[in-house]
């Protein structure tokens, strides 16, 4: 047996090192910055509104539009802002497994955006002369009908991957809109929680820990029998029940933020209190946003899987993934890839979300490491 | 004991809020539930009857403080649609929830813990990289589509296990099941084990215990698990919810008559009270067991205690 003390000496040592070199290293950047930047701040300070690029988008949103009023804070938003999104990229290049997920779903966005060109065939069309034609690489498909479908087609003859790739469109809106909702309530009520304190702390930390006591699920579930079935009000119910865990995170960080110098400083020279949530916490808030929105992409695009396959989600005729198993799980026995198939572009899209997820939460946050 | 006080009290009001949001929510449907249980050709007059019976005209409060009472003396109302007791029909499906739950968590355990230790012991050899793969895969699969492919290959291809279909204690139907059910929540265990483990054993006191000269695996069991398991046993007890939770979807698949096939039979024919009952009954269930699971951790863990 090798020294495993030293191994594992080496191996416990190594991160701690890394990680202060890469402490040190992003601190000396950040000072290389914000001279950098200062004296860019002093030159341009009109043009920068006008540039469009990603970054420089952020830093407006951040800056806002009087940039007199707190030059320095200023500069601390911006460096933020502008580290963040550099620091995501370069842990998703770096990150083998996330740069393999960022490439999986840049080609799921393609595909669902440009449905209309990659569908083979209409996904709606119903053609009962060629029910459950089996995929065309199988042998005897060609002798069942004579065109040739992919994946094959369901029980109403109408072609899988078509429908898959019409679907994706469902998944995609889904995996963005009701996080996205979700966080923005989350962020909201976390903030004044965490700001204002007190009894709207109270009430509304008392009011996440009811929406987080149910399983999300079965509370899903309730609300779309209060709805309705259909794919619209799955909007609704993903979008209304997760928020209490971003709440909660966020109500943290606020709480840690708010005792912090430059708050303070804002505070002291009348800054508005919804400004000082705007401007100084939210932005502080960002990193731990976007790891907390890659972690509820696939949750979402799962749940509105699982409540379709329920029958409680999208109706038929929608290609909605989870539905497309449920109704092809009659005939799992005589044509498994009714039912088969959908799953694996379900676990593709997810897998390829929690590899982004998992680069992401070991690049931003520093507590949860992983080797 | 303060500790143990404090956190029943905060759980009551939270077991309130809670049945209150369900209730508030299954009651603004909009439709008459009288309408709903007699069918269509009734009599206005008999519809009066009925719901001056069931306090239908009460304010909201009211029906809900009532409600609450009789649920207390487990009486959940009475279903529209299968005209029998909620709670009869409540406590017929529970124990076949709790066998598929508990199976489902001693899969995850059996399967998840083991992996983690080895994947962090064996910490970036080919093991390790096998061992976190397979949890990704296990995260990334919906509960339903493995249960189909288990169903597949196993079922039918195989024909190891019945397809379907459930048999009180017999083992043959709760092995499927389980392991569909177990397997993603064994994915996190495995990768919370892991890397909670190799915190641990780049603490001070670990290499110490090296240091003095104890083996390796001597280190492992008596020192470093004992800290490595804390975060890890709160994980599983969270994960009882969302065990009961995947239960819904796998006793769907696997025609279980538990609690979540009642949830989705009665959203299916708007049985309201059956609904109202059945997820009511799961989620106080889950508070109650979240809340027994961290007085436990108080007892393991002291320093809880303190804070």
């Amino acid at each position: 047996m090798s020294d495993w003390i030293t191994t594992m000496r080496n191996s416990s040592f190594g991160p701690f090192q890394r990680k202060t070199i890469r402490y040190m290293h992003k601190i000396e950047q950040q000072m290389i910055e914000t001279e950098g930047s200062m004296k860019e701040a002093t030159i341009k300070k009109s043009e920068a509104s006008e540039t469009n690029d990603a970054e420089k988008l952020l830093q407006n949103g951040f800056s806002g539009k009087e940039p007199d009023k707190m030059p320095e804070d200023q500069e601390d938003t911006l460096i933020a802002a502008d580290s963040i999104w550099r620091e995501l990229l370069q842990s998703i290049y770096k990150d083998k497994k996330a740069f393999v997920g960022a490439i999986l779903v840049i080609a799921f966005v393609i595909i669902a955006l440009g449905a209309p060109i990659f569908a083979p065939y209409d996904p709606y069309e119903v053609d009962m002369a060629e029910m459950l034609v089996p995929p065309s690489f199988t042998e005897g498909a060609s002798e069942i009908s004579d065109n040739s479908y992919m994946i094959g087609t369901d029980f109403l003859g109408r072609d899988i991957m078509s429908r898959i790739i019409y679907g994706a469109r469902i998944s995609l809106a889904i995996g963005l809109i009701p996080p996205l909702i979700t966080l923005a309530i989350g962020t909201l009520l976390g903030m004044t929680a965490g700001y204002y304190g007190g009894k709207t702390d109270y009430l509304i930390m008392r009011l996440a820990d009811i929406c987080m006591s149910f399983p999300s699920l079965l509370l899903a579930m309730v609300v779309m029998y209060t709805l309705g079935a259909s794919l619209f009000n799955i909007f609704i119910a993903l979008s209304i029940v997760n928020w209490g865990g971003t709440s909660r995170i966020i109500r943290a960080q606020t709480l840690s933020l708010k005792q912090k110098e430059f708050v303070e400083a804002a505070r002291s020279m009348g800054v508005s209190k919804w400004k000082i949530l705007w401007r100084h916490i939210f932005p502080n808030c960002i990193p731990s946003l976007i790891v907390l929105f890659t972690l509820s992409v696939p949750e979402a695009i799962m749940s509105e899987a699982g409540l379709s396959f329920l029958g409680v989600g999208a109706q038929p005729p929608m290609p909605s993934w989870g539905l497309m198993i449920s109704r092809g799980k009659e005939y799992l026995f005589s044509s498994p890839w009714v039912a088969i198939t959908p799953g694996i572009a379900i676990f593709i899209v997810v897998i390829a979300f929690n590899f982004i997820g998992d680069g992401l939460r070991d690049a931003l946050d520093p507590y949860t490491k992983h080797d | 004991m303060r500790y143990i006080l404090k956190r029943l009290l905060t759980t009551i009001p939270i077991i309130i809020g809670v049945s209150f949001l369900l209730y508030v929510m299954l009651n603004i449907v909009p439709g008459d539930p009288v309408a709903l249980m007699m069918g269509e050709h009734i009599n206005p007059d008999t519809i009066e009857r009925v719901r001056a019976r069931m306090n239908l005209d009460d304010p909201l409060l009211l029906r809900f403080v009532k409600y609450l009472l009789d649920a207390l003396h487990g009486d959940f109302g009475y279903s529209y649609k299968l005209k029998r007791e909620v709670s009869t029909l409540i406590w017929q499906a529970f124990p076949n929830t709790l066998i598929l739950a508990v199976s489902g968590a001693l899969v995850s355990w059996i399967i998840g813990i083991p992996a983690g230790i080895i994947s962090a012991v064996k910490k970036n050899t080919w093991i390790d990289y096998a061992v976190m793969t397979f949890a990704l895969i296990g995260v990334s699969m919906p509960v339903f589509w493995a249960g189909l492919l288990g169903q597949y290959f196993f079922g039918l291809k195989l024909q190891w296990l019945p397809i379907s279909g459930f048999d009180g204690l017999n083992i043959k139907y709760i092995i499927m099941p389980a392991i569909v059910l177990g397997w993603s929540a064994a994915a996190t265990i495995a990768r919370l084990t892991r890397s909670s483990l190799l915190e641990v054993m780049s603490s001070d006191y670990i290499r110490t215990a090296r240091e003095k000269g104890l083996l390796r695996h001597q280190v492992v069991i008596k020192h470093a698990l004992k800290n490595a398991f804390l975060p890890v046993i709160t994980v599983m007890t969270i994960q009882v919810a969302s065990l009961l939770s995947g239960a819904v979807i796998t006793e769907t698949i696997f025609g279980i008559p538990g609690i979540g096939r009642i949830a989705v039979s009665a959203i299916q024919t708007r049985d309201m009270p059956l609904l109202q009952g059945s997820v009511m009954f799961a989620t106080v269930l889950i508070i109650l067991g979240n809340l027994l699971a961290d007085i436990l951790y108080g007892f393991i863990d002291p320093r809880i205690k303190y804070h």
